[in-house]
């Protein structure tokens, strides 16, 4: 059962996206007043536990009287605002934004950007055999999970879930700048030589599939991993008296991974080492 | 926050550096050897943790000292200010000017920006390197602010303490010896060379620049040094406002937001503390005008610095210096100590019971920290990434509180203004654009440097002062942020609006010059060059793009009309998305000048 505490009542705001009349409670960002009024704006870096660091623009929309477009995912909705979701301009810089991105990373293991590829009509190649591309090795440096910076778009969101967002653990950050930025630990060492904690929180809101469970990696390399074969099972951690809720991800009557539901009010999708990982003994059936 | 630390152990060296700046350890929690009291108390990291800005600062030292911050030293760092050594990483290796790579103690930067490469850097680079033994790292780098005198070098050996050597303008010769022996490179001329007007009695801005010593408080005092200050003490702070925001003053750093509407702004903010910031990191290509004035008149930045936070309910001011001005941060500090001595600031400045203090701040080679939001994490501790408006920095700016941030020319207007009251100072210039204007004129002229007039003059007036040569091609105005000229369009006002009008902008007042020589398709690879290496790379439009302008750049160097037509619509659909949807101006506008040596040079025709 999940909880969801009321808080005070917040002031509803007034104003318009795409000429209708909408209302938010104060303090919500555009992006939350488009989804409830049911607009459909893509997003990849905003994670849902998380305050966006609105890197990758991807969900830019239109503001009147606003010299260049805002990122709907941290803009906070004010009283009057006019916002244009569809427009030419916002559908531009969300294409050019796309390819930018498929053209420098892999993004095979992102989920929804294929269809919005399609429809922004983005094309990637056309920036020419040439263009550059991160393509990295993966960093497969223990047995808990792999770090493939190939895919990484440098959404921030893992280094805020690691550092004061959740875990408070800073073990990863990011270094070098512009095109040559990279996340890494420190001293650019390997994960076992870090601060890491193994709680997965990073992995657990990474949005491209960058950072995954090794048993995902294995399974992926060897073309077992099958998602439309998977079940889902929420359950609730034994390990310690915190309770946190864990799901269980089950193919072929093993665990292949374990995430936990975003909308717990106690763990907001956070786990401990223990938790995301230690479910070996749930199937040693030896 | 659970700490984690690696086995690397700092060296002797690298651990009297970070002392030297930070004091030496307390307990075996900061990096000292453990004693018996260590075993039974812990003392929490929260006192370290509030110093997190003193972060620049230490990898400042290091590097300074060591020439390159090890894996030991940045611990060690990390150790003593209770900061995790992933976050420290990220920052040591945003900054240009410092390596986590072992590399020799002497680094020579050559500039190769548009004023040195017009002057002839690339030869001067490959005479260079064939030129030194190994003990010298050769850096090609960023506009070093020193266009007047191009082409430029900077020397900078590490040990204790650092040594600097500039040579400009440099040829292969001095150049190797400012790196071989920075003590005996001969001394820079005086930063009155930068300026020809230099003494005339019309310049007001500049009207001290090598008359006044600027070693000396007395000189500048005599010079007229400290009557603003009296007369804002008189005004109060509300009167201070009031005039600033009658004068007509906007930002010269090229925004152009009107000054006293900032300030008042930041004085009504209820939060408390609030900070005055001075923006000294000129790092926009062709400007040197805020070097000349530190190195100049050093204690008129103080003095209006002092205003400003007087005005705004400051106490505490920064002035963020560009890493590469060696000789400003010596000018400064010196000035620094004088005013302090002198009780011109401290606990009551003036005897007036205002409390106010200064603290310099030195940037490590990262032109985006010039960039407001960016500077205030570079001040304190973080990566110099530009933050996202709003919030806006009168509001919440430097540690979160109410700033007011301007560039050194913005402030030093104060001082007429307050001298001459507003009236008179806004009928100087235009009616839109009050007040005298500094330009850097660099390129290919007979007379660079900066010089002062009335907004309104025309460009054909200021290259006409500057020695225009025959073939002029084309003008670079505002930078590489900025937008190109042709050679027809001499009678363009140089005011915010004429330049809008005539859809060009006067960004931060750089004139660069290119006659037919310079070859056009190679200055704009290196604007687009610049932009890669200067972007933060926290926004995607920004960081691939421009990337993927270099590179359709590069495939059209050598070809024109229709062979480019296709890579020329493609940087156009890029620098759209750029202008449109980029964190900060300097996404936002790197396609300028590229955009405008198409539209307005036919730069591929
Ligand atoms: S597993 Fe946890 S501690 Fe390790 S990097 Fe990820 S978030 Fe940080
Ligand atoms: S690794 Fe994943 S979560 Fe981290 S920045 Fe890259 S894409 Fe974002
Ligand atoms: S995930 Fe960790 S903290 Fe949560 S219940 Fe399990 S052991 Fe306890
Ligand atoms: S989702 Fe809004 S900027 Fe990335
Ligand atoms: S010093 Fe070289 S371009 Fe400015």
């Amino acid at each position: 059962m999940t909880v969801t505490p009321l808080g005070i009542p917040r002031r509803l705001l007034e104003f318009t996206i795409d000429g209708e009349p909408v209302r938010a409670p104060e303090g919500s960002t555009i992006l939350d007043a488009c989804r409830s009024a049911g607009k459909d704006i893509p997003t990849l870096c905003e994670g849902d536990t998380l305050t966006p660091k609105n890197a990758c623009r991807v969900c830019v929309v239109e503001v009147e009287g606003s010299r260049t477009l805002v990122p709907a995912c941290s803009r906070r909705a004010e009283p009057g605002m006019e916002v244009r979701t569809d427009t030419e301009r916002a559908r531009h810089s969300r294409k050019v934004v796309l390819e930018l991105l498929a053209s420098s990373v892999d993004l095979s293991t992102t989920p929804q950007v294929a269809e919005w590829i399609k429809e922004y009509e983005a094309k990637p190649d056309r920036f020419g055999p040439d263009a550059a591309r991160l393509n990295e090795e993966p960093k497969v440096d223990n047995d808990l999970y792999v770090r493939d910076y190939d895919k990484c778009i440098l959404c921030y969101t893992c280094v805020d879930a690691c550092g004061e967002q959740w875990q408070n653990t800073f073990a990863i950050s990011v270094a070098g700048r512009g095109f040559n930025a990279r996340i890494a630990v420190e001293h650019d060492a390997p994960l076992t030589d870090s601060a890491c904690v193994y709680c997965g929180n990073c992995i657990e809101v990474c949005p491209t599939g960058a950072l995954s469970f090794k048993s995902e990696f294995d399974m992926r390399a060897a073309g077992t991993w099958d998602e439309s074969a998977q079940t889902e099972t929420t359950t609730v951690c034994a390990y310690c008296g915190v309770g946190c809720n864990l799901t269980l991800h089950v193919q072929d009557n093993e665990i292949v991974k374990v995430t936990s539901p975003h909308d717990n009010p106690v763990t907001h999708g956070n786990l401990c080492i223990k938790g995301r990982f230690g479910y070996q003994h749930v199937q040693n059936r030896g | 926050m659970d700490l984690h630390f690696g086995d690397s152990k700092p060296t002797d060296d690298e651990r009297a550096a970070v002392d030297a700046l930070l004091g030496p350890p307390e307990s075996s929690w900061e990096g000292a050897d453990r004693s018996d009291a260590d075993l039974r108390w812990a003392r929490g990291g929260r006192e370290a943790r509030d110093r997190r800005d003193l972060l620049l600062p230490g990898l400042h030292a290091i590097n300074d000292r060591v020439g390159w911050i090890s894996d030991g030293a940045l611990d060690y760092l990390c150790r003593r200010l209770t900061v995790p050594p992933a976050e420290a990483y990220g920052v040591a290796t945003f900054y240009a000017m410092f390596s986590v790579k072992p590399r020799p103690a002497t680094v020579l930067h050559v500039c190769t920006d548009l004023a040195c490469a017009a002057a002839g850097a690339s030869e001067l680079c490959a005479g260079i390197e064939a030129g030194l033994g190994p003990g010298v790292h050769v850096e090609r780098s960023p506009c070093l602010g020193l266009c007047e005198r191009a082409p430029a070098a900077l020397a900078i050996r590490a040990g204790d303490p650092v040594r600097t050597a500039v040579s400009a303008p440099a040829t292969v010769r001095e150049a190797v010896l400012a790196a071989t022996a920075p003590d005996s490179a001969p001394e820079e001329p005086s930063a009155a060379l930068a300026v020809p007007q230099a003494g005339s009695s019309d310049l007001i801005l500049l009207s001290r620049v090598g008359v006044v010593d600027p070693a000396s408080l007395d000189d500048y005092r005599a010079h007229g040094g400290y009557t603003a200050l009296r007369r804002a003490f008189e005004l109060g702070p509300a009167g201070v406002i009031r005039e600033v925001t009658d004068s007509g003053l906007v930002g010269r750093g090229g925004a152009a937001f009107p000054t006293g509407r900032k300030w008042q702004a930041t004085a009504s903010q209820p939060d408390h503390p609030h900070y005055v910031v001075c923006n000294a990191d000129e790092s926009e290509p062709g400007t040197f005008k805020d070097r000349v004035i530190m190195e100049g008149d050093p204690y008129a930045l103080i003095e209006s610095m002092t205003i400003a936070a007087y005005a705004t309910g400051a106490h505490k001011g920064y002035l963020y210096l560009r890493g590469e001005y060696p000789r400003a941060l010596r000018r400064l500090e010196h000035a620094l100590v004088q005013t302090r001595a002198r009780g011109l600031l401290g606990d009551d400045v003036l005897g007036q019971g205002y409390a106010f203090d200064i603290e310099i701040r030195r940037g490590a080679g990262a032109y985006i920290c010039g960039e407001e939001t960016a500077l205030f994490n570079s001040i304190e501790g973080y990566r110099g990434e530009p933050r996202s408006k709003p919030p806006f920095p009168v509001e919440k700016g430097l540690f979160g509180k109410p700033t007011v941030e301007n560039n050194v020319e913005t402030l030093v207007n104060v001082l007429p203004i307050l001298k001459m009251g507003a009236p008179a100072y806004a009928a100087i210039g235009t009616a839109r654009s009050t007040g005298p204007k500094l330009f850097c004129v660099s390129g290919t002229v007979d007379r660079p440097g900066i010089y002062e007039l009335p907004f309104g003059a025309t460009l054909g007036e200021l290259l006409e002062l500057a020695g225009v040569r025959d073939g002029l091609r084309a003008v670079l105005l505002g930078g590489a942020a900025g937008g190109f000229v042709r050679a027809d369009e001499m009678d363009i006002p140089l005011t915010f609006e004429g330049t809008r009008e005539a859809g060009t902008t006067l960004g931060s007042g750089v004139v660069m010059a290119f006659d037919d020589t310079v070859p056009l398709p190679r200055l704009l690879l290196r604007i687009a060059e610049f932009f890669r290496d200067e972007s933060c790379g926290q926004c995607v439009p920004c960081r691939v793009g421009t990337v993927r302008q270099e590179e359709a750049l590069h495939r059209i160097a050598e070809r024109t009309g229709a062979a480019a037509a296709d890579d020329i619509a493609l940087l156009r659909e890029v620098g759209r998305a750029m202008r449109d949807a980029s964190i900060c101006g300097l996404g936002q506008t790197a396609w300028n000048a590229v955009e405008s040596a198409i539209d307005r040079l036919g730069a591929y025709e």
